[in-house]
């Protein structure tokens, strides 16, 4: 099959690849860029398992074509945070039983750090309303909303520069 | 003796920092080097005799390394020693659409895919069977020669005189209740990652909630020994069953790797999940109960057909289920059980969380609520009426060691504000109540083998690292985390002291698997034991060092200490080297097998339904329906789970909520949706399980009976609270609009057209209720 030569930035870092024309890019994350985290749960777009950040938007990959995005920054659940860190809306999910099997957690850490980004302190209804286009099969949603709600107060005690709240909650 | 800071302490999973960052890994994450890509050719047929398949095509395009068909894998298996009727790829028959027929592996999916159109079969199409009850009565064309009128298997149980106390009954109701197909729709499709090894060994990945069932079966589909096979299960994405029996591609993978010498993967896609099934089946339950004028529940009698697809799976054991657990949750002194599992040319259906009980225990509290009407009393006041008085054994030989069902009852109705709701609220709202109540695993094992259901082995070196060697699945339901407590907790150390090494056949000893809520029970008993055995090696060397009793030291806190003379005390690290000495490490097992005494009556099918210990749940359900549109909008679901204990809190609470979302799903929105034989929503955007949006607030209450057996006093909590919601939203809808809707799932339009009907007949006060007659 032809390929053609395209360039990606992942998670900061600017990639070269030769991938032919049509492959989705979560494909290329997966069996080029080994990045596996994010995962494919559906045949249709609809479990939101696969989604990355495109320019700070949560966006599905499995129906993304990865030549489409070269001017694009992206962003998947292993560049959420820098190395050998946690983002809190990662520490949270970890802490307040967001992950039970996990599988959909990479797609809902992205939804939810795209959320956070844009808008640091969501109401209930906002959190719900960013969550819907994942879907978990375990938790029930509940411990979900409190993974967030313990990053939104994280994300603030770091803010504030308070790392004393920031142990205290963790 | 001190606090404990690891048992009823809320916990991070131990796995969640993988998970969290995406570097946990499950099978189809896994590639190594020079790995095929495996696809399979499923029937376009519902029933249909394979005359030959002509492969010489396919084999023919470049890239294409294997190929193999039903003679490739001719040795018949299944979960159940009664049910060997299955074969990983079909060998005579194809028996419904999506059955296996041939498997490809290729250098790329592409070429696997493209080899797959070019396979040739020779079908010859069959009569088919779509429908249970048609196919019960069927006279020829059967599904399997050995079937006759395609009867899996039939049960008929009979405890006291049931017939007899139903014509003595002040109240008598019978109604038909039916149940569509559900599908676990467990995130992550199936993947199995075969690796033909250089000495001819076996390696597979897999993501399976029973590591041991496949190792046996691999060994006996690829006639190898299974000493020559590794099964190894990473992260497994889900299972609430779908994982609990060897899937066709789990075999299909190890058999192309044996043929190709290289390693296959085979990844299911969605729709191949859908049609792999083994969810829970079609059932039809005709009940009848009798009640007195005070509430007392004097029978039930109930007939419960199964359309359990295409081969047997686990179909006999969910119909005995089915029946078995009309007991162990009330006290009803005269049951008549019917059970049919009948064969179609459908998918097949198997265990789901909740495993046959779900469906009936749906009929049971529905038909329940509506006697409660009759008799005029509180519907949680005929549940608190027919509790049972436990320790007991039940009248179908079910032994009840806990009991905290009572005291659900209570948290819910005081939690929901139910006295102050029931039957008060505006026209167009209700509250409804259920109970249900599940297995801590079964005390029999389907193997029918007297070896223990689970073995553990602790090892400790001279760096003092513990670790825990265990067949136990982790499948997202926190049973690494639980098996690290037992042990941490009976060693008095740290829980990152212990390392865990889980779910790989060449290192670690056999667990049954995870499957009807039996890991926390027996995993957690056998972790339990191990320490202790490992404990007292090491309170030898200490009593000796430290001139004292072994009776008198305990462990806490990283070391071993004198309960007479707190001074005498040894650091848990120098305890280990000095019961290490002049040996090597320090080792030791523990296993768990249910006591006789739990293991059930003598009769046929008896060994289905006992379990060392059954956990409770009540629910209240709080819905608004909507009378134009006939919507049901679900509020509230306040769910209270006796546990026995609970370990972690926070795995506890996500498990219980876990299963109400799950059993919120198939009361309001989840069905598949059959058309002779063909799925017609086998996606998850026609399979609609619940999003945020469809998932009310749900609040969970535990409650802990303390359990004489469970590891610390626990027992379930991973499936008991499922059925209970369902029941709970169907009598919720009847608080409200007065209307009972016996088909799940109960949708907008079920609801709408049984509104209207019940205006039609505005002189009747039986909402609705088709057949109910109290007399």
């Amino acid at each position: 099959m032809e390929k053609e030569l395209i360039q990606l930035t992942v998670n900061g870092e600017k990639r070269e690849l030769a991938v032919p024309a049509h492959k989705l890019l979560l494909d290329v994350l997966r069996e080029d860029l080994g990045l596996t985290g994010s995962k494919r749960g559906c045949d249709d777009s609809s479990c939101g398992a696969c989604a990355v950040m495109i320019d700070g938007v949560p966006m599905l990959s499995c129906v993304a074509i990865a030549s489409c995005y070269q001017e694009s920054s992206i962003t998947t659940v292993e560049g959420i945070a820098q190395p050998g860190t946690l983002d809190p809306v990662q520490s949270g999910w970890a802490d307040a039983g967001g992950s039970q099997c996990g599988f959909c957690s990479p797609g809902f850490l992205i939804s939810a750090k795209a959320l956070l980004d844009r808008n640091p302190n969501p109401t209930h209804e906002e959190i719900r309303d960013a969550l819907s286009s994942n879907l978990c099969r375990c938790t029930g949603y509940m411990q979900i909303y409190e993974a967030v709600k313990l990053a939104i107060e994280r994300g603030k005690a770091i803010r504030a520069g308070d790392r004393a709240l920031a142990e205290r909650s963790s | 003796m001190s606090a404990s800071t690891i048992i009823g302490k809320s916990i991070p999973l131990a796995d969640a920092p993988g998970k969290v960052t995406g570097k946990g890994k499950y099978t189809d994450d896994l590639s190594v080097a020079g790995m095929l890509h495996g696809r399979i050719l499923h029937s376009p047929h519902a029933h249909a005799r394979i005359r030959s398949i002509n492969t010489s095509r396919a084999e023919a395009l470049p890239g294409v390394k294997a190929i193999v068909t039903g003679k490739d894998a001719s040795m018949p298996y299944g979960v159940l020693p009664i049910g060997h009727d299955e074969c990983a790829l079909s060998v005579d028959k194809a028996r419904y659409i999506g059955d296996n027929i041939a498997a490809v592996a290729a250098t790329t999916p592409e070429i696997a895919e493209q080899a797959l159109r070019l396979i040739e079969v020779d079908y010859e199409p069959l009569p088919a069977y779509f429908d249970p009850l048609t196919s019960m009565e069927s006279k020829d064309n059967w599904i399997h020669d050995t079937k006759p009128n395609n009867i899996e298997k039939e049960y008929h149980h009979e405890f006291g005189a049931p017939e007899a106390a139903l014509a003595s009954s002040d109240f008598v109701r019978e109604e038909r209740y039916y149940a569509g197909e559900i599908n676990h729709a467990a995130m992550e499709p199936h993947s199995t990652l075969a690796i033909w090894e250089p000495d001819n060994r076996l390696t597979v990945y897999s993501s399976t909630q029973v590591p041991y069932y496949l190792h046996r079966t691999l060994g006996e589909v690829c006639e190898m020994p299974m000493s020559q096979i590794r099964v190894i299960k990473p992260l497994v994405g889900g299972g609430f069953g779908g994982k609990s029996e060897v899937i066709p591609l789990e075999i299909t993978a190890g058999v192309l790797a044996k043929k190709a010498r290289q390693a296959v993967k085979i990844t299911y896609t969605r729709e191949e999940v859908f049609y792999a099934h083994r969810g829970r089946p079609i059932t039809i339950i005709e009940m009848k109960m009798g009640i007195s004028r005070e509430g007392k529940i004097n029978t039930v009698l109930a007939r419960v057909i199964q359309d359990g697809g295409a081969y047997c799976g686990y179909g006999p054991v969910t119909v005995l289920y089915s029946g078995a657990l009309l007991g162990a949750i009330y006290d009803i002194p005269n049951i008549r059980y019917d059970g049919y599992r009948v064969l179609t040319n459908k998918p097949v259906c198997g265990a789901m969380r909740g495993h046959g009980t779900v469906n009936v225990r749906f009929a049971f509290e529905a038909l329940l609520d509506a006697l409660a009407h009759d008799v005029k009393l509180d519907p949680a006041d005929v549940r608190r009426i027919n509790l049972l008085k436990a320790p007991c054994v039940t009248v179908n030989g079910l032994r009840v060691t806990s009991y905290g069902l009572p005291e659900c009852v209570e948290k819910v109705v005081e939690r929901s504000g139910w006295n102050q709701k029931r039957g008060k609220l505006p026209y167009g709202r209700g509250v409804g109540i259920a109970c249900s109540h599940y297995v801590s695993g079964a005390a029999n094992p389907v193997t029918r083998s007297n070896m223990p259901h689970t073995t553990v082995h602790l090892k400790i070196d001279r760096d003092g690292a513990v670790t825990l060697y265990t067949g136990a699945s982790e499948i997202g339901q926190g049973s690494d985390t639980m098996q690290i407590q037992m042990i941490a907790e009976t060693l008095g150390v740290n829980m990152n002291r212990v390392k865990i090494i889980a779910a790989d056949t060449e290192l670690t000893p056999v667990d049954l698997g995870s499957y009807s809520s039996r890991v926390t029970f027996m995993a957690g008993n056998a972790c339990i034991e191990a320490a202790k055995n490992m404990r007292a090696q090491i309170y030898a060397a200490v009593a000796k060092r430290l001139n004292c009793e072994v009776a008198e030291l305990e462990s806490r806190g990283e070391e071993i200490v004198s309960s007479k003379n707190p001074e005498l005390k040894m650091s848990f690290d120098k305890a280990v080297v000095a019961a290490i000495d002049f040996r090597g490490a320090l080792v030791a097992s523990g296993a768990y097998t249910p006591p006789e005494e739990s293991r059930g009556g003598k009769f046929k099918g008896a060994g289905v339904g006992p379990s060392p210990s059954y956990s409770y749940s009540a629910q209240v359900v709080e819905v608004s329906v909507d009378t134009d549109t006939g919507h049901v909008h679900v509020h509230k679901i306040v769910a209270a789970h006796d546990c026995g204990r609970a370990l972690n809190p926070l795995a506890v609470e996500g498990q219980v909520i876990g299963s109400v979302y799950m059993g919120l799903g198939q009361a309001l929105q989840e069905e598949m949706v059959w058309n002779n034989g063909r799925l017609m929503n086998p996606t998850l955007l026609e399979y609609r399980i619940p999003t945020t949006l469809e998932t009310p607030e749900i609040e969970c209450i535990i409650v802990e009976s303390n359990d004489p057996e469970g590891p610390f006093g626990a027992k379930e909590a991973g499936e008991g609270s499922l059925a209970a919601t369902i029941p709970a939203v169907a009598n919720a809808i009847y608080d409200a609009v007065g209307v009972r809707i016996n088909t799940l799932p109960i949708t907008a339009e079920k609801v709408l057209a049984a509104l209207q009907e019940k205006k039609r007949k505005s002189n009747g006060n039986d909402g609705g209720s088709i057949n109910g007659a109290a007399r």
